[in-house]
């Protein structure tokens, strides 16, 4: 094979796009203002879900990010510079974020003094549940995050216009110490944003729980993206089937990871049938909640195993576009089914919940449109990595 | 040589480019059963040769699935229908429970049997031969080189044309492989002596080094499997008291439970008298004093209490229960005579509960009456 090979010029994105990003970013925001006009709890609520989701898919990359450069893989590199994008989204999570900060009252049980007053659990666990301490934790995570995803897209866009390897080799050394900080923040925020929305439960898989959803939505996002950027040709002709391949295969992969955490957390609450486990689950399989649940058991596992199981399917672009979509949603009912429930007793769904969700699709299509201009090549071209990632083959 | 029948006709390159256009041609040419070998694995191969993407995925599927359902069958025979039995107050039939084994068995029987229908469907296991095996054409594309080989199976085959064809290809060597005779004769079969003593062979070594293992080596040291353990066995000595005995007295004063010493010992007199049968005679205690009755006194006294038993004859004869002394003896009296012995009778007190000795003394009364009815039992 020739080791030349075509870095595809970069194009600026469509007027149309933009148009219907700054549309739906609009109509999204107008629509939730007057959700929070109409009923302030329950828009609140719902920010708290789009909140968690952006974390899932800005915190995410940057795991997949990490594990790209400890890996050492090599299919991914031509594809990173799209996970560098939604990195960049985590300033912009930690100010939507700021909102859920300040009005603990409305979503968290626990932030009321009357009723931790006259509750022994809560009591007992309020030198970690209180509003000076959950501040803390908050600033924490996203300073965290935040320096560490400055520090990696520093180092991996400066290696564009110096293509030193010198980079690489330091991002790999952050990647390192990312993941295990990464680990442990993120099963924090999942215990502060969702699992505290109902004070009395307590799951210790939680955090693992959340985080397959956040690995499993945050490749979806990715592939979606390659996928559209691949059709309409910013990508020029230098993905192959290969690539998609491996794409599928990690959504195939983590549609059976999160299956397997989430079953695992359910048998254990059932086998052990203790009342202050089990209320929760069957909270969430009665009054019209049980119409998510199968939801999930059936669109978060059955439906996207057997549409990804044949080796066909994971290359098969159409079918990867559809699922990871599908995929996407899956994970906003997923985290609709943690927040709300515990916060209504019969099912509630309807505009105010669908105006969210397009706030936070204007939202992450605004963003992206708007970090997609800044950057310089589509192709990280100063890697390394780089000429074995475009002759990739299986 | 003429007599052999043709397999296929193989021919190697010296190049990797010259084998691929090689394929590319011999795919234009119409021909479709031949076979390409190379010393190492060819990326996009497969799709020069236009090979279609292997069926094993849909064994796996298919075994895959009925795995799943042989295990969710079989958890429900068992819980539901055969053997119903509440475990941890759950209801027969969860499916929560069922479904960590139904994932076991799938991954299970997805995977052992895509490998059994490899081996035995696929490769013909157990055939171990191959015409192409033992030639000099797989002696060089093992090394250094690259073939194709046009089987003789294929329709547009014909040895001259296929010949000229190859050379014409650019191949460096072209080969005729023929079929072994031997090997047409006797076709390999599950039942030839060889392979069944091999199949013996291999059966006993293998049982033989499982037996050794789970149950030889796994009790040499270190695998005690608990069974040494910091406590005190019986008959054995300990450090932990003073006199360095490892069984105890019972503490001075106290009684074990439900071994109350007897008080009356020797002295049947005052146990009739002072004795009184705490029992009422109901269906229960009857059944209980028939079962203990029949376990513990039918051996002499025979099953109806006549002595009858086959001890008669060899042994001082057991005397009958249904004699005016024994008919006229308060409770108290049978009771001390079990609890303490009398004549060649030992003592039953060791074997035989208090509770169960009452039990049996009121049977004893049910055993005289069928025998010696009183008035009330007439009427």
């Amino acid at each position: 094979m020739s080791s030349e090979f075509k870095i595809p010029e970069k194009k600026n994105i469509s007027s149309k796009t933009k148009f219907l990003a700054f549309g739906l970013f609009g109509l999204g925001l107008l629509l939730s203002i007057i959700a929070f006009v109409v009923d302030s709890h329950r828009a609140l609520a719902n920010y708290n879900v789009i909140f968690t989701f952006l974390v899932s898919i800005a915190v995410g990359n940057l795991f997949w990010f990490a594990i790209e450069y400890l890996s050492g893989a090599v299919w991914s590199t031509v594809m990173r510079r799209v996970n560098e994008i939604f990195i960049s989204f985590i300033p912009v999570v930690f100010v939507i974020g700021l909102l859920v900060l300040f009005n603990t009252h409305s979503i968290f049980h626990w932030a009321h003094e009357e009723a931790v007053k006259n509750d022994k659990l809560l009591q007992w666990k309020s030198p970690y549940l209180n509003e000076q301490f959950f501040t803390i934790r908050y600033f924490i995570y996203f300073l965290l995050w935040i320096l560490f995803a400055y520090l990696v897209l520093k180092n991996s866009l400066k290696q564009d216009d110096v293509k030193d390897q010198i980079y690489s080799y330091k991002n790999s050394k952050i990647s390192a110490l990312f993941l295990p900080i990464f680990a442990i923040t993120l099963t924090f925020f999942s215990i502060d944003f969702l699992m505290s929305t109902e004070p009395h439960w307590f799951s210790t898989i939680f955090g693992v729980y959340y985080f397959a959803g956040t690995a499993l939505s945050s490749i979806a996002i990715v592939t979606l993206a390659v996928i559209l950027l691949h059709e309409k040709g910013y990508f020029g002709d230098i993905l192959k089937s290969d690539h998609f391949y491996n794409l599928g295969a990690l959504l195939f992969a983590f549609i059976n990871f999160w299956a397997y955490i989430a079953f695992s957390q359910f048998l254990l609450i059932w086998y052990a049938n203790l009342p202050e486990e089990t209320f929760w689950m069957i909270h969430r399989w009665e009054k019209g909640w049980e119409i998510f649940s199968f939801i999930l058991i059936f669109g978060h596992f059955l439906i996207p195993y057997f549409s990804l199981l044949s080796q066909q399917a994971k290359s098969n672009l159409g079918r990867l576009k559809f699922m990871s979509i599908w995929i996407l949603v899956m994970h906003y009912v997923d985290l609709y089914w943690l927040v709300m429930p515990s916060l209504y007793k019969e099912v509630v769904f309807g505009w105010i919940e669908l105006s969210f969700v397009l706030l936070g699709i204007g939202i992450t299509l605004l963003v992206f449109v708007f970090r997609f201009e800044r950057i310089k090549n589509i192709i990280p071209v100063g890697d390394p990595k780089l000429k074995r990632s475009l002759e990739f083959h299986l | 040589m003429e007599n052999k029948p043709l397999y296929s006709v193989a021919a190697t390159f010296d190049d990797v480019n010259k084998l691929i256009k090689a394929v590319d041609k011999v795919n234009e040419a119409g021909y479709t059963i031949y076979d390409v070998h190379s010393p190492y694995p060819i990326h996009g191969m497969p799709k020069a040769m236009k090979l279609k993407p292997s069926k094993l995925g849909f064994v796996t599927l298919i075994f895959g699935l009925s795995g799943a359902i042989f295990a969710f069958l079989f958890m429900y025979w068992v819980n539901v229908i055969d053997y119903p039995l509440i475990v941890g107050g759950k209801p027969f039939y969860q499916l929560p429970a069922y479904i960590p084994v139904m994932f076991e068995v799938t991954v299970l029987s997805a995977s052992v049997f895509t490998i059994v229908w490899m081996l035995f469907i696929m490769f013909k296991f157990p055939n171990l031969s191959h015409p192409l095996l033992d030639t000099d054409y797989m002696k060089k594309v093992s090394v250094d080189r690259y073939g194709i080989s046009i089987q003789a199976k294929d329709e547009l085959f014909d040895l001259v044309k296929v010949k000229e064809f190859l050379k014409e290809l650019g191949a460096e060597e072209v080969f005729e492989i023929y079929f072994k005779v031997d090997e047409l004769k006797d076709k390999p079969k599950i039942f030839d002596k060889k392979f069944i003593s091999f199949l013996a062979l291999t059966t006993v070594i293998v049982s033989g080094i499982t037996y050794f293992i789970l149950n030889h080596l796994l009790f040499m040291s270190p695998f005690n499997w608990m069974h040494e353990q910091f406590r005190v066995d019986p008959q054995t000595t300990t450090t932990v008291f003073k006199d360095n005995f490892g069984m105890r007295n019972p503490v001075a004063g106290t009684v074990a439970r439900g071994h109350l010493p007897y008080p009356f010992k020797g002295n049947p007199a005052d146990a009739e008298k002072f004795l009184v049968n705490p029992l009422i005679p109901t269906k229960q205690v009857l059944e209980l004093g028939k079962q203990k009755y029949l376990t513990f006194c039918s051996p002499c006294h025979g099953n109806f209490g006549e002595g009858d038993s086959r001890l008669r004859g060899q042994f001082p004869n057991p005397p009958t229960l249904h004699s005016d002394k024994l008919r006229n003896m308060k409770d108290g009296g049978i009771y001390h005579i079990i609890t303490d012995g009398q004549n060649v009778m030992p003592s039953y007190a060791s074997q035989i509960t208090e509770e169960e000795r009452w039990a049996i003394v009121h049977y004893i009364r049910v055993l005289q009456r069928s025998l010696n009815p009183k008035e009330s039992d007439l009427r």
